[in-house]
């Protein structure tokens, strides 16, 4: 069995993980099957609890399934070591998470900057590429700001510009605006949909919905399982327009 | 659509054609145009109830407009229309008695049913967020921001049914 036709860049087969709680496991995610083409933006969406981090992360080879597969780009890695899925993060898979996870005692450019030489490029090619992701998310100023002197949401553009140091196969973003405001949201939803513009895949964890209708197909799990697997094929501008627009006078 | 005409009048006699181009200046795309017999006819009946009078204005070229002014009666009911406080949240029903009538008509598949609401609100959503970056004017703005929150408390609602039901 292959993982796909090509076209894929992920995919999930009957996924499930089970933890061990008080002497009783507790199944969070039971039987999950996705699939991502190559530049696709997808959202998994559901409410806590439903499974949506759990499913994330081993996507991302941070937690390993107790059964099923996950194919990444045509290779089969749910089996691999950690050693192996380190190597593979590095170098394929971005990851922005809802708490920024900078470092916090290096400047906001060796954070971007060590994610791309840690992704195999040159010490020149990662301050080339740190200058050209800073530029693009409007953060060329704060190069050298501590990640701290930053508000939420310039932290979470600086994460976002690490997670894309290495050109990644796949971006897998764990509730990016679950920290920030509704405007930084706004914005940090905004970048996202440009650098899906520039043909990056994207797969996306989020309790909000709103940020969730901003993606090419909307997943929503519930109690461990995918319920429904809906492409977002909504005209630009609906006419008429939602009820909920009419007012009353 | 009374109320609004009335508040427009409020500030200086005008015609029908004039308050048609002020509620779409003021509210912008977010409110669906209003149709301009819709305006005369409400205009005809605040007239009969004493609300507004109109004049006829002699055009040369053009045929007779009719000009409205506020009576006093008018202002009084505007004042206290906008002194009032307004009827409570409004909950559009019409999917929920589908999703409790279905058994009942021989089509019980809810969780069906709530996909498809789902991905109707969630592709409304997409499409409001879409306008809402695009408004650059205050009042539209928060029309459509207003709009947002009242799709998601739906969303949420759908999710509390498929949490209940299924």
């Amino acid at each position: 069995m292959t993982g796909d036709d090509g076209r894929q860049v992920l995919r999930a087969v009957n996924l499930t993980k089970a933890f061990a709680g008080d002497g009783v496991a507790v199944t969070a995610v039971r039987g999950a099957n996705l699939a991502l083409e190559h530049g696709e933006f997808a959202a998994i969406t559901g409410p806590s609890g439903a499974g949506k981090s759990t499913l994330l992360h081993m996507l991302g080879g941070l937690e390993r399934p107790t059964s099923g597969q996950i194919w990444l780009n045509g290779q089969r890695v749910d089996q691999l070591s950690q050693a192996r899925w380190a190597v593979l993060r590095r170098r394929h898979i971005g990851f922005v998470f809802q708490f920024f996870n900078l470092v916090s005692n290096m400047t906001v450019a060796d954070n971007v900057e060590l994610a791309a030489i840690m992704g195999g490029a040159s010490r020149k090619q990662a301050r080339a590429r740190r200058e050209e992701l800073l530029g693009e998310l409007g953060l060329a100023g704060k190069a050298h700001a501590a990640p701290a002197r930053l508000s939420g949401g310039e932290q979470q553009r600086v994460a976002l510009a690490r997670a894309m140091a290495n050109r990644p196969l796949l971006l897998l973003a764990d509730e990016p605006t679950g920290n920030l405001d509704s405007a930084a949201s706004l914005a940090v939803l905004a970048l996202l949909g440009r650098v899906h513009a520039d043909g990056q895949s994207i797969l996306l964890v989020t309790h909000d919905l709103r940020v969730a209708s901003a993606a090419d197909r909307v997943i929503s799990l519930f109690d461990g399982m995918v319920v429904d697997d809906a492409p977002m094929t909504a005209p630009r501008h609906p006419t008429p327009l939602p009820d909920v627009l009419k007012l009353r006078g | 659509m009374r109320m609004p005409l009335l508040a427009l009048l409020a500030k200086e006699p005008a015609h029908g054609y004039e308050l048609k181009s002020q509620l779409e200046q003021i509210f912008g795309e977010a409110y669906p145009a209003p149709n301009i017999g819709q305006i005369y006819v409400t205009l005809q009946r605040l007239e009969r109830d004493g609300l507004v009078r109109g004049q006829d204005v002699v055009q040369v070229t053009r045929p007779n407009k009719r000009v409205y002014e506020l009576t006093e009666a008018g202002r009084e009911a505007v004042i206290e229309w906008i002194d009032q406080p307004s009827a409570g949240p409004r909950v559009r029903d019409e999917f929920f008695m589908k999703l409790a009538l279905s058994p009942v008509a021989g089509t019980s598949d809810r969780l069906g049913l709530i996909n498809r609401q789902r991905r109707h609100y969630l592709s409304q959503l997409r499409s409001l967020s879409e306008l809402a970056v695009a408004a650059d004017r205050r009042i539209p703005r928060l029309l459509i921001e207003g709009a947002i929150l009242h799709l998601q408390a739906d969303l949420d609602w759908l999710q509390r049914c498929q949490e209940d039901f299924v």
